[in-house]
């Protein structure tokens, strides 16, 4: 008998994203999903999205959804799960969302320990407003802000998130993640399942960072933007879990 | 006995698919699809094991795999 | 009922619970502080939520959070703060999510001063933030009004399905009155089957957005907006006449200037001279049509604020050049006296030979 082994998730809408070709957003939104699905928790979910390429995530998860301002969405989630605290919510953001704008809401969401997931796609680059420099961008790495390449005279060094954010203790769960091949994709979604059950017990906040492309920044193919993240972005950002809760060690 | 199908309509060919998969069964169609992109396909089919590493890899959700199970 | 005595901070925070809100987010800034101390107390000894977010900005998005969850919900701050919550109360426009926001006015621009002052006039009823918008903007003149309006806050939030901004100032948050509570009764809330909650059955995602990148999608949603603010508009302007009756010298003031001016009109009165008030309980909608009423038969008119003139102006575009349109005011955080007021109404006797 055939059975259908690999499918698109439940908890994505069938509206085909828009992001470029190549880019990894894709791969984490159906983590994302598969996660929602496997849980069981579509009809109990709301998720934020933010500002930045993913702005339009609103359309692609089959959830309840906000679309928050520029860096708010961990506010914007504590409003919600303040109200609605049997609900399980999430936030996705990027790196200029939530490393550079956002970085009093996601500091303060983490050290109030509120009890929602956050999926911080890094992926050292502003995508949507044209390759600029974004606060995780590498020394070196060149962007339309850093014509000659990331200078820490001029621009300072890239912020690290998982290891800020796992020095507090309100943070329960805080992994860092890529998704630069099948093996590491799994990974990741293991990672992200439990950021959801760290919320869904109660546990705290949880954050996943996962190392993600920008092929159209980067100026690379799809499969070359791979590499160069696993040979550039994966030494300055070692995956690995940050903090977890003790009971589930 | 395995089988993957692509939603031809909605590949990019960014080529994730193409560089993971362990038979090397999966290539770009000379044929351009509506988004003006060759989309990924696979050619000789009876090789696939259906172990949905392009399926994993793909940005935009659009390979499914089905695989021979044996009755429960 | 007994009367109890209560500070105008507080009886925000307890006009607003009994108006069935159980959400507060806020930072803290003088001079409103009594509002959060309050609440603070409060909120958890019935089963509410009081939460002091790490900024302004943060505030007014978890109201956007929780208000888009469907509860009724109220954040408070003064002058500065009400600038950094600008672009979330755009965002709260456009999303068309109803909440209650405090703005307990102090002297500026910039750090300005913790005393009293009515200078954020045009940022409340003009817009604020980015965008076309009007916000209902309340104007409380009394402890006890604020009980009464509190309620009246959330219903017409609700109703249009937009941010309602309570404008007060630092007087009239510091102040203690005598109010009547009454009993804290049951609140009949309007289903919010729009809300945000975790789908629940419903087979479709609800989705709070501001996003319309289609320009003739955001046009239209534009004009949706500007339809709900013609009816209400028409519907739900709100004032005080005060001596009004055969008034030749209209004075027109809201808040804490409106409490002076009816002490100058009294003054005015007792010496002869025809003075009256109209006092705007809705600074927006302005209430533009008692005012073009009173302008057919009034001589001038003068109004007062705590700033350099700002509701002035929409009191000459109601007045339309009939008669003539005054200004006397006091800012940076300075109170007009009313010896003052009742000396700017007697420059007005025959017609004023003011200049």
């Amino acid at each position: 008998m055939m059975k259908k082994v690999f499918t698109r998730p439940k908890a994505l809408t069938d509206k085909p994203f828009h992001y470029c070709p190549g880019c990894t957003h894709g791969i984490i939104h159906r983590l994302v999903a598969e996660v929602i699905d496997e849980l069981g928790v579509a009809d109990n979910t709301v998720g934020v999205c933010p500002v930045g390429c993913s702005v339009f995530a609103y359309n692609y998860f089959n959830v309840d959804m906000f679309q928050a301002s520029h860096g708010r969405a961990p506010a914007v989630a504590t409003g919600i799960k303040r109200s609605l605290p049997d609900r399980v919510v999430f936030t996705y953001q990027g790196d200029g969302d939530l490393a550079s704008i956002g970085t009093a809401e996601i500091i303060h969401a983490a050290a109030r320990s509120e009890k929602f997931t956050t999926i911080f796609v890094n992926n050292a680059v502003y995508g949507m407003t044209g390759g600029q420099m974004a606060p995780t961008t590498l020394l070196g790495q060149k962007t339309t802000t850093t014509p000659k390449g990331r200078d820490k005279e001029q621009a300072g060094f890239p912020v690290k998130v998982a290891e800020m954010l796992s020095t507090l203790d309100g943070a329960a769960y805080v992994a860092r993640v890529s998704v630069h091949n099948p093996t590491h994709v799994n990974k990741a979604k293991k990672a992200i399942k439990k950021a959801f059950e760290v919320q869904i017990s109660g546990q705290g906040f949880a954050l996943v960072e996962v190392l993600s492309t920008c092929p159209t920044n980067w100026g690379m193919p799809p499969n070359e933007a791979l590499k160069w993240l696993e040979e550039n972005m994966i030494p300055y950002y070692p995956l690995g879990i940050y903090k977890e809760p003790a009971e589930v060690k | 006995m395995a089988r993957v199908t692509f939603r031809e309509e909605r590949c990019k060919g960014c080529e994730l698919c193409i560089a993971v998969c362990p038979e090397k069964i999966i290539v770009l169609a000379e044929h351009i699809n509506a988004m003006g992109f060759h989309p990924a396909t696979v050619v000789e089919q009876e090789k696939c094991k259906g172990c949905a590493m392009c399926a994993r890899m793909c940005p935009d959700v659009v390979i499914e795999v089905e695989r021979e199970v044996a009755e429960a | 009922m007994s009367k109890i005595l209560m500070k105008g901070n507080e009886a925000i925070g307890e006009g607003a619970i009994r108006a069935g809100c159980r959400h507060f987010f806020g930072y803290p800034i003088t001079p409103q502080s009594e509002l959060p101390h309050y609440l603070a107390k409060r909120m958890p000894e019935i089963g509410g939520v009081f939460l002091q977010a790490e900024s302004e900005v943060s505030a007014i998005n978890m109201v956007y959070g929780a208000a888009g969850a469907g509860m009724r919900v109220m954040t408070s701050s003064s002058s500065p703060g009400l600038s950094l919550m600008q672009e979330g109360i755009s965002y709260l426009v456009g999303a068309e999510l109803p909440c209650v926001i405090v703005n307990i006015m102090r002297g500026g621009p910039g750090l300005g001063n913790i005393a009293p002052a009515q200078s954020d006039y045009f940022q409340s009823t003009k817009g604020g933030g980015h965008g076309d918008y009007k916000l209902i903007t309340l104007a409380p003149e009394s402890v006890q009004e604020i009980i009464d309006l509190m309620a009246k806050a959330f219903d017409l939030g609700d109703q249009y399905r937009t941010p309602v901004m309570l404008l007060g100032d630092g007087i009239l948050g510091q102040m203690m009155e005598p109010v009547e509570l009454g009993e804290i009764q049951e609140v009949k809330q309007a289903a919010k089957p729009w809300a945000a909650t975790g789908m629940r059955g419903r087979g479709k995602p609800n989705i709070i957005n501001s996003l319309y990148i289609d320009p003739e999608d955001c046009e239209n949603i534009n004009k949706k907006l500007f339809a709900k603010y013609a009816q209400i508009a028409a519907k739900e302007q709100m004032w005080e006449e005060y001596q009004l009756e055969g008034a030749e010298i209209v004075l027109t003031a809201y808040g804490t200037a409106a409490r002076i001016c009816k002490s100058a009109v009294d003054k005015a009165r007792a010496k002869g001279i025809k003075a009256g008030l109209i006092r705007p309980i809705t600074l927006w909608p302005f209430p533009g049509s008692v005012i073009a009423r009173a302008a057919e038969t009034a001589k001038c008119f003068l109004t007062v604020e705590m700033s350099m003139g700002q509701m002035v102006e929409d009191v000459r575009l109601a007045v339309n050049g009939t008669c003539p349109v005054y200004f006397y005011g006091r800012t940076g955080g300075v109170v007009p006296l009313v010896s003052d007021v009742l000396a700017e109404i007697e420059k007005l006797v025959d017609g004023g030979d003011r200049e």
